[in-house]
């Protein structure tokens, strides 16, 4: 059993749900990031989604966007992420999973891809740009190692493939709430918990949502029909301010800290 | 009456296979958001291949909008120059909107119209593919979006103007090296969020599948006729057929045809740029390895950490880090054998056709052109090298200026 269905399981018991912040790796720096990852871990966070930056992400807005050219400029590279992970991971609570371009697993090769992250004391990926049809090789490999492969599904995918992809997935499924790019939305689509509620009785893996997430109110509308929340840019347009807003990186933490509480009450207040 | 223009079986239509894969390449990496939007563009390019009235109205376009077939011509300064093979153009300059782009345009916006759609983008570079997909949208009344980088608006301006005239809206994309690369992720990004009502008329044969094969189809018309012209011409086929590779529709849409026809060399020609170091170049095929990139496995130019490096070409039609997945086939099986042309090459062989021939290419056939002059150098005069001249040159003129004066 992973750490993510550990996770599920003990969430399950006490009655809880998920809700996973999303930060990019490098920015503004590596420092930074871990020291973030810690303060997420002691607001009681119990999942982080670690963004690997990548030069060409096509499912993402202009912030997360934003956020990957701040990494990259800063000459963050993929052994320095693993390395800071794996002096992190040693000291927290809530399990780690990337948000990885399969170009970066590709390059890597699959099997040392996974062994880096894997030691990282990372516990699973999601892979934006592989879509289920292409995933078997990888699938395969992350079983093996009991590495959570979480597969996403959207409001575009045919009700017969979503079953599909529920199938191919492990850990989590990820349910994308809009037909778009990353990015805060002030509103959800009306179908949203129509289309949860369908996938609920579809399969007994955890659901969590993500994409358009931003504030407690849509928190406490969605968490009824999901095991957890995503919510990226919502943070990561916090983080940027400490390269424009503020001197002190100790206040944008603060202010991601203050959010993540915020969340936190929302869904399991 | 079998169609004059559109696709005939052939040897080689095995590829892609049903996964979209030609051998180990192509596929779709992308998000799942566009899946069922490719099932469906898949879906409704199959039928319209079966349906006799799709075929019928894109042979009268090609006919009488676009002026097919182009000719094939016989460069004879230029081979005089060269002192060796003769140096024919098939000349895709002379066509509708000035290159090759509207073969695929026209296919691809009746596509869109097919399957119900009301709105097109489009990713350009050169601006020759956002002029063609403009033009098909203004002949249909679809409203349409080019997204192009702002370094490729500067040094294409009469496009950017004949786009704006055709009533496209242009986006400028800042984002990155602000190049071709970066109006496909800029495109694929509207895309994720429109693909309920739009299409995306994607220019080349690069990304997921099956744009590969559609664009490669609508464009093979430029190899069949090429073929048809050989044969009533010299009364049998070239012995070498050259054209140049960015992403690498021109160079499919003429090799494909001849791809069966293995006694005919086929010669592609990558953007060399200043020189081989990474980041001053776009020779993907020449220099990079297989990754992905854009949705679709092939050769490109990564570092270590799979990130997409930054290229270089004068001309903006072959800036580019990746190509089609079909050439990176072609170039395992080596059935295509492909060269790199440096800027100043390039450059070289724009003027030797424009005052041997009277004809200004496009930047990016004046790489072609260049490697044929070196092909037909190496051969006996009664053999006979064509040269895809996928576009003419008067959108490069100031720039070719710029470059000429020292480039900044």
């Amino acid at each position: 059993m992973s750490a993510i269905d550990d996770l599920f399981k003990r969430l399950k018991a006490d009655g809880l749900k998920a809700f996973m912040p999303f930060v990019t790796a490098g920015d503004p720096n590596l420092a930074f990031t871990a020291k973030m990852i810690s303060r997420l871990d002691a607001e009681g966070c119990q999942l982080a989604e670690l963004g690997i930056p990548y030069s060409d992400p096509i499912a993402d807005g202009p912030v997360i966007q934003a956020s990957y050219t701040r990494a990259l400029n800063e000459g963050t590279r993929l052994k320095d992420i693993f390395a800071t992970v794996s002096a992190v991971t040693a000291e927290i609570r809530m399990p780690i999973v990337t948000m990885v371009s399969y170009a970066i697993i590709f390059r890597l090769g699959i099997d040392e891809y996974l062994k880096q992250a894997q030691a990282a004391g990372i516990a699973g990926a999601i892979v934006p740009d592989l879509p289920v049809d292409e995933s078997a090789e990888l699938a395969a490999k992350c079983k093996t190692r009991d590495f959570s492969l979480i597969q996403l599904i959207t409001p575009t995918t045919p009700r017969k493939r979503a079953i599909e992809i529920a199938r191919n997935t492990t850990g989590f499924i990820y349910y994308v709430s809009i037909t778009g790019i990353t990015g805060e939305r002030t509103e959800l689509p009306g179908d949203l918990v129509e289309n949860l509620k369908w996938l609920r009785e579809q399969t007994d893996l955890p659901i969590c949502v993500g994409f358009g997430i931003s504030t407690p109110e849509q928190a406490v509308v969605l968490k009824p029909v999901c095991d957890g929340m995503i919510v990226g840019s919502a943070i990561v347009r916090r983080i940027a301010r400490a390269t424009t807003d503020y001197t002190d990186p100790a206040k944008v933490m603060d202010d991601v800290g203050d959010f993540a509480k915020a969340m936190l009450a929302a869904i399991n207040g | 009456m079998p169609s004059q223009f559109l696709s005939q079986p052939s040897p080689d239509a095995s590829l892609p296979d049903e996964n979209g894969r030609f051998g180990e390449f192509g596929g779709r990496f992308v998000p799942e958001t566009l899946v069922a939007a490719l099932d469906q563009l898949e879906d409704e390019y199959r039928k319209s291949q079966d349906d006799p009235g799709f075929q019928a109205e894109l042979d009268v376009l090609l006919r009488d909008f676009v002026g097919r077939p182009s000719p094939l011509y016989f460069a004879r300064r230029l081979t005089e120059k060269c002192g060796g093979a003769q140096i024919w153009f098939k000349r895709e300059d002379l066509n509708h909107t000035g290159a090759h782009k509207i073969n695929s345009t026209l296919g691809q916006a009746l596509l869109t119209m097919r399957m119900g759609k009301s709105r097109v983008i489009a990713e350009t570079g050169a601006g020759q593919h956002g002029v063609a997909t403009a033009t098909a949208c203004a002949h249909f009344g679809l409203p349409c979006v080019v997204y192009m980088g702002e370094e490729d608006i500067r040094r294409q301006q009469p496009n950017v103007q004949s786009m704006k005239m055709l009533g496209a809206e242009i986006c400028p994309v800042t984002t990155g090296s602000r190049t071709l690369r970066d109006a496909v992720n800029q495109a694929m990004r509207d895309w994720m969020s429109s693909v309920k009502e739009t299409h995306y008329i994607l220019g080349s044969v690069v990304g997921p599948h099956p744009f590969p094969l559609i664009v490669r189809d609508f464009q093979s018309v430029i190899g069949r006729e090429t073929i048809k012209q050989s044969e009533e011409r010299f009364g049998r086929l070239p012995d070498a057929v050259v054209a140049c590779v960015g992403g690498g529709s021109n160079a499919a849409g003429m090799f494909f045809p001849f791809v069966a026809e293995t006694d005919v060399p086929l010669i592609g020609v990558e953007a060399g740029g200043e020189n081989d170091q990474p980041g001053r170049h776009a020779s993907s095929l020449t220099f990079g390895r297989p990754g992905v990139l854009h949705g679709s496995f092939s050769y490109v130019l990564q570092d270590e950490d799979g990130q997409t490096d930054d290229v270089h070409s004068a001309s903006a039609g072959l800036d580019y880090p990746g190509v089609g997945p079909e050439h990176s086939h072609w170039k395992t099986t080596g059935r295509v054998e492909y060269r790199s042309c440096r800027d100043d090459e390039a450059l070289a062989a724009f003027d030797s056709v424009a005052r041997l021939e009277g004809i200004l290419p496009a930047l990016e056939s004046s790489h072609a052109i260049a490697k044929a002059m070196e092909v037909a150098g190496e051969r006996r005069n009664d053999e006979i090298v064509v040269v895809c001249l996928s576009g003419r040159g008067d959108k490069d003129a100031s720039e070719i200026q710029r470059l000429k004066e020292g480039g900044k």
